[in-house]
């Protein structure tokens, strides 16, 4: 008798998008706040941003049960990491653990699709982004999710970053001032509404810079 | 030497013949929770029933229980697997009692544990079949979650499993505000879990109601809704198109 197959799946995609922009001494992470399953919507109101490290932001979207695991496992091992080094993790370094920890479950995935942020060691802002098995890349901006679509297309065309092939290196990071790029995460998400189903019901922004972290929140279509 | 060794085909992923032990299906099921946050504390509402696919086999399934002193659970899907859930949770409130140290697990806690079996068991493939709501007070904050089969969980002012998803949920959003009274609350409940009944194939006229409060747990005896089925549209269906129903 042929073994019987399993009629439920192990993951689920619970929806949302995910920003992340570079500046020159600042750096912007948004997502928006709703949770669905199918075409319903669970809940109006869930955080999908997680700060790791005092300099270091990560948003997530993808299937909420893996992405809290993921934040949970990251928020260990930095704590961990203060224990032995007696310092906090430095935004790249979060990002390599992060790629590991993504790769080590290469055959039984974290459905989460990452965007990090924050500040590397000398104060400027940088943005890491993932799929998910832990392929990564530093970049001036980013988005992830099921906006993202719809998102990157405008933020390339706003934020036109230098290409990755050329040589010497370009920095990536954008010229745009803080509550400039605040302002254009916010059009991106009130774009990405309109069409996305899975997007919508309020914004959060999380900005760090030298001063610290601080968030803010933007009310976003419900329908 | 095994003679009788079954055979696994050779790209198999399974492991030992004990696969065979994982769940694959739920056999005996409830249907939707509903719950709600109020003015002291959350108000929870589920019926009695217990289908055993689509006969309704069991009617006096209780299908909310308190956990400890400030928690509150309610359980849809596999009864067998809700049934072990409170094992887990009688073993964790022992413990807990056992330090005797004048701390008491809150119901963000026994949210944070639930979730945290529901994932592990998602990983292992071996998943317990339900959806469950916790709801509960600690020192006078309220808090009420809900976690999946596969360990999604949120917390929110109101929350619902299954068919009370579809049904309840928009009647909540509508209808829900801030300071409920009791009674207030007690007939929202009931409004969702009339349209549930109407509606849901699986929901049976015998429920109960169940509050939690920085006091302590009540759950009503069971009773039955009040329905309507007087409908001018349902006393002649075909009125309008002879020969159909």
């Amino acid at each position: 008798m042929p073994k019987e197959q399993a009629n439920w799946s192990p993951y689920d995609n619970n929806g949302g998008s995910c920003v992340a922009v570079a500046g020159a001494d600042y750096c912007v992470i948004a997502a928006d706040t709703r949770m669905s399953t199918g075409y319903n919507i669970l809940t109006r109101d869930y955080s999908k941003i997680c700060k790791l490290a005092d300099k270091c932001v990560m948003a997530s979207s993808g299937f909420q049960a893996d992405v809290k695991a993921l934040q949970k496992h990251l928020a260990a091992r930095h704590l961990i990491y203060q224990h032995q080094h007696n310092k906090q993790m430095s935004c790249p370094a979060m990002a390599q653990l992060l790629s590991n920890t993504l790769y080590y479950k290469r055959f039984f995935p974290y459905y989460s699709f990452n965007v990090l942020g924050g500040l590397d060691n000398e104060g400027k802002g940088c943005v890491f982004t993932y799929d998910a098995v832990g392929s990564y890349e530093k970049v001036g901006y980013s988005s992830q999710g099921s906006g993202s679509t719809l998102i990157m297309p405008f933020l390339d065309n706003q934020l036109k970053s230098p290409s990755p092939l050329l040589l010497p290196a370009q920095d990536a990071v954008t010229p745009l001032a803080e509550a400039e790029a605040i302002d254009l995460v916010k059009t991106v998400f009130a774009l990405a509404s309109e069409r996305d189903i899975y997007t919508g019901d309020k914004l959060e922004i999380v900005v760090i810079n030298a001063d610290g972290i601080r968030r803010e929140y933007m009310d976003l279509r419900k329908d | 030497m095994n003679f009788m060794a079954s055979k696994q085909p050779e790209n198999s992923l399974l492991g030992p013949e004990s696969d065979s032990q994982r769940t694959l299906y739920p056999y005996v099921t409830g249907t939707s929770v509903v719950a709600l946050k109020y003015k002291d504390g959350i108000l929870m509402a589920a019926d009695m029933g217990g289908s055993y696919g689509s006969t309704l086999r069991y009617k006096s399934v209780e299908r909310m229980k308190p956990i400890g002193k400030h928690s509150l659970l309610g359980a849809s899907g596999e009864i067998s697997d809700f049934q072990e859930i409170l094992r887990y949770l009688d073993e964790l409130i022992l413990y807990d009692n056992m330090w005797d140290d004048g701390n008491s697990l809150g119901p963000k806690e026994v949210h944070n544990y639930l979730t945290r079996v529901m994932y592990n068991r998602r990983n292992k493939f071996n998943p317990l079949w339900n959806s469950l709501v916790l709801g509960g007070v600690k020192n006078g904050q309220k808090y009420l979650g809900t976690v999946s089969m596969i360990g999604v969980n949120f917390e929110d002012n109101h929350v619902a499993t299954g068919f009370g998803n579809h049904l309840a949920r928009p009647i909540l959003r509508q209808e829900w505000h801030e300071n409920l009274s009791f009674e207030d609350g007690v007939r929202l409940l009931e409004k969702c879990m009339r349209v549930l009944l109407y509606r849901d194939r699986s929901a049976v006229n015998k429920l109960q109601i169940a509050k939690i409060t920085e006091d302590g747990v009540t759950i009503s005896q069971p009773y039955s809704l009040k329905t309507y089925w007087e409908f001018s549209a349902f006393e002649n269906p075909a009125q309008g198109a002879i020969g159909s129903w």
